[in-house]
């Protein structure tokens, strides 16, 4: 990745924001990948992948919580931010400046209600298998 | 080529709730960043809305033709907001089109020089290229800046008419364009892009509408081949800004791209004397290369640039927009093109495209971009009064220096100084930062130390590096 880009440039593998820490800025990826991440009882668990022109980070700033997941770099990333201040003044000047976020956020939302729907489905089959079994056995 | 359109009974409707309905047209006259920027957000928001409207935006020139045939003329510099802005939009602005991310200012004064970086290192600033180089390219290796936003207008569903237009007439209220060799055509909604550099305008002043062309001055550009590896070695990531006492000289920058750099001036009756003299000027040989030779040019323009912006931007089913109309003095006029084309698009959209919903609408942001000018004049003041009095520019570096020497310390003077070159914060704001009590008990301390020559001389290459803290 050349000095001609903006933002950022993560090294693969690098943090670009911790699970817990205090959320005061979001991200926009100019170019690359980074994944979402959780630990649970030390183990990694990674949720979901993002590229180029999506904005993550923003649940921080709505909700006013920490960090949801960590963010990592994979592969070279180049990452653009924006601090919760200027974001905010401008969405309160430029209304329409959040329709992108909303869809985006939209789209996250049919994609998680998507999982869980296979999810379930998945362990009712899981279920029903092991009743069959219990049955049989 | 469009077809005319006859309006459905709805669009219309009497004046003072004209507004766009499905199959309503809409021209744009000039496809630079304000049309395009507008064309893309209007399809966009009609989208939203499920409006089905038609764009054609009149565009003779191909911005990826080398050459100012294909150029827009200016320094190429997309603001720190506008850059989060875009992002925020979902415009992404590949690094083809980026020719390198800015992630420093660097203040050049007679008394030293100071560094002053954006946090965490971040390219924060864009340096392009308008359109498809200077007049020495043969082949780009880079897109042009122009271009790209055109071409993501036309994937939105614009289409381009590769004509001038030449005459504009009003018939039953809707406005009718006129291309050489073509039929009249009919729009619901006419936006006028075309900058200042055109006699268009002339057209509009004489439509009785009360527009009046907007007050211009003159600009130097020029552009230099250096190569990208020497641009590392010296400019490197840096726009280097420059306080000289030079007669009839405000302001002048020196912006690294690719292979090239962007010299930009700004003053009273600039010409090319003044080009040259700026260019012989010790603080710009210092950062230029030892070999490098002025008089080779790569290209050289002297556009104007909208000083003054128009009272009235707008009547019946007629807005302008980016420096036709209303554009911010002397600075980040791409992003005042992105405001104005986005409330223009906003405006139509969802308020009407009749004279009273322009002037409830969108005359209050071209107001305050054109009050925010006026503080802006005096803004600029101090600066000229920093470029007259030595110990206001020893002043400047002290505080300056002081600032980075504590870190934890809010950089004040830091923070004005990043804001005035780099345009992303609004004028009032940094005047009023200005007058802050504590920067002026700064000042005021470091007036006895300027007096003992104290302030810190710098050599290139040894700038003081001072982060700004973002508090715009």
């Amino acid at each position: 990745m050349s000095e001609a880009a903006l933002g950022r440039l993560y090294e693969d593998g690098e943090i670009v924001v911790r699970q817990g820490e205090v959320g005061d800025c979001l991200y926009v990826i100019q170019d690359g990948t980074v994944e979402f991440l959780t630990e649970e009882d030390g183990t990694e668990v990674i949720l979901r992948t993002a590229g180029a022109n999506e904005v993550f980070g923003e649940m921080a700033i709505f909700e006013r919580q920490t960090r949801s997941a960590t963010v990592r770099a994979r592969g070279p990333a180049r990452i653009l931010t924006v601090d919760k201040k200027n974001f905010m003044r401008r969405i309160n000047e430029d209304p329409s400046l959040a329709f992108n976020l909303v869809v985006t956020m939209s789209h996250r939302v049919r994609e998680l209600s998507h999982e869980v729907v296979q999810l379930e489905a998945e362990l009712r089959s899981l279920r029903a298998g092991a009743g069959s079994a219990h049955a049989d056995g | 080529m469009a077809t005319a359109h006859t309006p459905t009974a709805e669009s219309q409707s009497s004046a003072g709730d004209a507004a766009l309905v499905d199959g309503s047209r809409v021209a744009v006259i000039g496809g630079g960043p304000a049309g395009a920027l507008f064309a893309h957000f209007l399809l966009q928001m009609a989208e939203r809305v499920d409006l089905e409207i038609g764009v054609d935006i009149y565009e003779p020139r191909l911005f990826a033709k080398p050459g100012p045939v294909g150029c827009n003329m200016c320094g190429g510099i997309i603001s720190e907001s506008l850059v989060q802005n875009l992002a925020l939009d979902g415009v992404r602005l590949p690094k083809d089109v980026v020719q390198r991310g800015i992630d420093s200012y660097v203040l050049h004064m007679d008394v030293g020089s100071v560094r002053i970086a954006t946090p965490n290192e971040e390219m924060r600033i864009g340096a392009v290229h308008r359109g498809g180089g200077p007049r020495d390219v043969t082949e780009a290796n880079w897109e042009s800046f122009d271009q790209h936003l055109i071409e993501m207008a036309t994937d939105s569903g614009a289409k381009i008419i590769p004509a001038r237009v030449d005459a504009v007439t009003r018939d039953d209220g809707r406005l009718v364009l006129q291309v050489r060799d073509g039929e009249p055509q009919t729009y619901d909604l006419v936006v006028v892009a075309t900058g200042v550099n055109t006699s268009i305008l002339k057209t509009f002043e004489g439509l009785g509408i009360g527009y009046e062309r907007p007050q211009v001055t003159k600009t130097l550009i020029r552009e230099y081949f250096l190569g990208q590896d020497v641009i590392n070695e010296t400019l490197g990531t840096s726009m280097h800004v420059f306080l000289l006492n030079i007669p009839r000289l405000e302001f002048a920058a020196l912006i690294p791209k690719g292979d090239y750099v962007t010299m930009c001036l700004l003053g009273d009756e600039i010409d090319n004397a003044l080009g040259d003299a700026f260019a012989a000027a010790p603080e710009v040989r210092a950062v230029m290369p030892a070999d490098w030779d002025p008089e080779v040019k790569s290209c050289q323009c002297l556009p104007h640039i909208n000083v003054r912006g128009v009272e009235k931007p707008y009547a019946e089913r007629l807005l302008f927009i980016g420096d036709s109309g209303v554009t911010r003095l002397y600075k980040d006029g791409i992003g005042a093109a992105y405001r104005t084309a986005k409330a223009a698009a906003r405006v139509a959209i969802f308020e009407g495209v009749s004279e009273d919903a322009f002037r409830e609408h969108y005359l209050p942001v071209c107001r305050s971009i054109t009050s925010d000018n006026r503080v802006g004049r005096y803004a600029f003041l101090l600066t000229q009064l920093a470029q007259r009095l030595r110990f206001v520019r020893r002043i400047i570096l002290y505080v300056a220096a002081a600032e980075q020497a504590t870190p934890r310390r809010r950089p004040r003077m830091s923070s004005i100084l990043w804001d005035m070159f780099s345009g992303s914060a609004p004028y009032s704001d940094i005047f009023m930062r200005m007058f802050h009590p504590v920067l002026i008990v700064r000042a005021a301390l470091a007036f006895p130390a300027t007096l003992l020559s104290r302030t810190p001389r710098s050599t290139p290459g040894a700038h003081a590096a001072i982060s700004t803290k973002e508090n715009r």
